[in-house]
């Protein structure tokens, strides 16, 4: 069976800085892939690529074994691609249900926008997501980091994403709502979601991935599985920038 | 289903109704205003009379405000509103008097629509060059349109010569105020039937609400809010068509005013064409800042522009379409404002840009962006506006008009900062 998404020597540089260089990626369903690195290591650019931020200057991206063109957010969209990224891509003015149907708001029969229903829609979400979610009609400005991250959550949820990118889903949040995030990753993968993940934390990716590839300086050192690997195999890839498994 | 059935938690009289506060206060200081001047004048402001010159001579600022809220939510601001109001202008008045009538007599019926569709046509065209220029040239809205500032008055002069021109079309005339006026009968019919549509909304968003589980208001804030909007409506049509068409004026042409002779016609000037389309344009562009999918992008992209594009939404195509919506408000100001004065003079709209953001300000619209009301715009236009008029009748000096004008701005932006942060907005 083919991959779900297949990124197959992907370049990308900026000015004269090449920030992706030549990497390839997999990505199965219902598997959870950890992208680690450095700041600067070229993760959150490699999945831009993906998300369709980002316009790669050379390399291939296959879903589902056909090969797709991923121009802009939109085409991301349309290849069922969700992106909960690091600084909560939401419109601080505008409430959640605006928010989770931003781009795709639901209209009535005369083509106006039906705040009412993505109102109930989202209610019927979020009651799934996180119950304790009642601020439904001020602006996302008023809720806390979780709350938010459980509107960006909700927005790959009821679009029915089945590729979902991560970029440091819980940066901004505390141990209690890392906790509901990590038990969401688990859910979704459940459900045949196949899940970029992007942190620092070395230790929280071995508890939540399957696999761990390793960005140094635009390359892509190595992919393995957690159990092949010590935390401390991870952290000389990230330093060293060498692969101890391929080495051996 | 739960969190519903539970007792809501006691709200104050003014949460319960919820009324937006930043409305009421500006409708406050509105009303403090007029009463001020009133007394200040011995009772000549608050006049159906002076009423309707209010009226007419905010229709053009105001038109152009709504659509400069949409601009500086974007983040961005325009600075060429006056001038591209004064070069739809002159091709405009170029049009009717110049051109058209050599191919077609004059008076006929067609040229003012023409002449509007030119008009209407040219500010849509400069307003996207404008957009295209910022959206996709990445140039900031400020240097483009400090640009356009200086070009388009000036294209205006070189089309004109640099002449007054005129007198413009009768029909288009119309639009100007005191030429143009709906009478008494067509105003009320007009009154009732927006009392109806309103009374329609509200009950219909109610029965919406309901069906979808959510809570309500209690009937009676319904019926409070209701009743205002009714009593607005109503005091509105009723203090314009209170103001009478003096007799001298019915004399010169009685036919047009329903009677045969001017003794005892008791003719009403009533709802101004000028403000029927200053509210028409309010009401739609209400519309399409709140149930479209193109006013969401607009709040959305002011809110949080990587957001909006990450999202999927075109930023750039965006810009575009919002300059251009500005333009083409411009040039129906431009109807409006030429054809008060019955005549295009180059200096149509002069300092109209600083009206134009001042009113959106005062309004409440945030030059930080996302945030916004048309309905703020215009009553923060009718407020510039009364202040500038109710002066001149008091007799303040000219240099301590623009004082009083210049300080109530500041002063305006600084209690909507200290009031943002006493709620704990934005």
């Amino acid at each position: 069976m083919a991959p779900l998404v297949e990124m197959k020597n992907v370049s990308i540089a900026f000015g004269g800085v090449q920030a992706v260089d030549n990497v390839s990626i997999s990505l199965n369903p219902g598997e959870v892939v950890g992208l680690l690195g450095h700041n600067g290591a070229g993760k959150s650019t490699l999945i831009k690529m993906l998300s369709g931020a980002y316009k790669m200057d050379s390399g291939e991206i296959w879903i589902n074994g056909k090969k797709v063109q991923i121009n802009s957010p939109r085409d991301a969209r349309d290849n069922a691609i969700e992106t909960i990224y690091q600084t909560l891509a939401l419109a601080d003015n505008l409430d959640a249900a605006s928010n989770l149907f931003l781009g795709r708001e639901l209209t009535n029969a005369m083509g106006f926008v039906d705040d009412d229903r993505m109102e109930a829609e989202t209610r019927k979400i979020m009651a799934r997501l996180n119950p304790n979610f009642k601020k439904l009609k001020e602006p996302v400005s008023a809720l806390s980091g979780g709350q938010r991250q459980s509107v960006a959550i909700a927005r790959a949820v009821y679009f029915n994403a089945k590729i979902l990118i991560m970029d440091e889903p819980t940066a901004a949040l505390g141990v209690h709502e890392t906790a509901m995030v990590a038990e969401l990753i688990q859910e979704l993968k459940k459900q045949g979601l196949g899940i970029f993940l992007i942190s620092h934390d070395t230790r929280e990716m071995m508890e939540l991935c399957d696999r761990v590839a390793v960005m140094k300086n635009g390359q892509m050192v190595g992919a393995e599985r957690v159990e092949d690997v010590t935390e401390d195999d991870i952290l000389s890839m990230i330093i060293l920038g060498k692969n101890p498994k391929a080495a051996a | 289903m739960s969190d519903q059935t539970k007792i809501p938690p006691k709200r104050s009289f003014v949460q319960t109704l919820e009324l937006d506060m930043r409305l009421l206060g500006m409708i406050a200081a509105f009303i403090i205003v007029a009463v001020a001047f009133n007394i200040l004048t011995g009772g000549r402001f608050l006049t159906p009379r002076n009423i309707f010159n209010l009226t007419i001579q905010t229709a053009s600022v105001g038109i152009m405000a709504t659509g400069m809220v949409f601009v500086i939510v974007t983040r961005h601001i325009d600075l060429s509103v006056g001038a591209i109001l004064a070069a739809c202008s002159a091709l405009m008045a170029m049009t009717q008097v110049r051109w058209l009538p050599e191919f077609l007599e004059i008076g006929h019926w067609a040229i003012p629509w023409i002449a509007i569709m030119v008009g209407v046509a040219l500010g849509a065209l400069i307003g996207a060059f404008n957009g295209w220029l910022i959206g996709y040239q990445g140039i900031p809205a400020f240097i483009v349109t400090l640009g356009g500032f200086l070009i388009w008055r000036n294209v205006g002069w070189y089309q004109t010569a640099g002449q007054t021109i005129g007198p413009l079309d009768q029909t288009f005339m119309t639009f100007g105020g005191i030429n143009g006026t709906l009478g008494g009968p067509l105003s009320w019919a007009l009154g009732l039937a927006a009392i109806a549509f309103v009374l329609f909304a509200i009950f219909k968003s109610r029965h919406t609400k309901a069906t979808h589980g959510f809570s309500v208001k209690p009937m009676w804030a319904e019926l409070t809010i209701a009743g205002i909007a009714v009593a607005a409506i109503a005091g509105f049509i009723g203090v314009l068509t209170n103001y009478a068409v003096p007799e001298r004026v019915v004399a010169r042409d009685p036919s047009r005013y329903g009677c045969d002779v001017a003794e005892g016609c008791n003719a009403v000037y009533g709802l101004p064409i000028s403000v029927l389309l200053l509210i028409g344009i309010a009401a739609v562009m209400t519309v399409i800042a709140r149930r479209t999918r193109f006013g969401r992008y607009i709040f959305a992209t002011g809110g949080n522009p990587d957001a909006a594009e990450l999202s999927g939404i075109n930023t750039r195509m965006l810009t575009v379409k919002i300059f251009a919506l500005m333009g083409a408000l411009c040039a129906i100001a431009a109807v409006v404002a030429s054809a008060r004065l019955a005549n295009h003079s180059n200096d149509l709209g002069t300092l109209d840009e600083l009206r134009v953001i001042a009113a959106a300000v005062i309004g409440g619209t945030a030059l930080s962006g996302g945030i916004g009301t048309i309905y703020g715009a215009i009553l923060g236009a009718l407020i510039m506006q009364s202040l500038q008029s109710g002066m001149a009748m008091v007799g303040v000096d000219a240099p301590l008009q623009n004082i009083v004008v210049g300080a109530v701005l500041v002063f305006a932006v600084f209690i909507d900062i200290q009031y943002r942060k006493r709620v704990g907005a934005k």
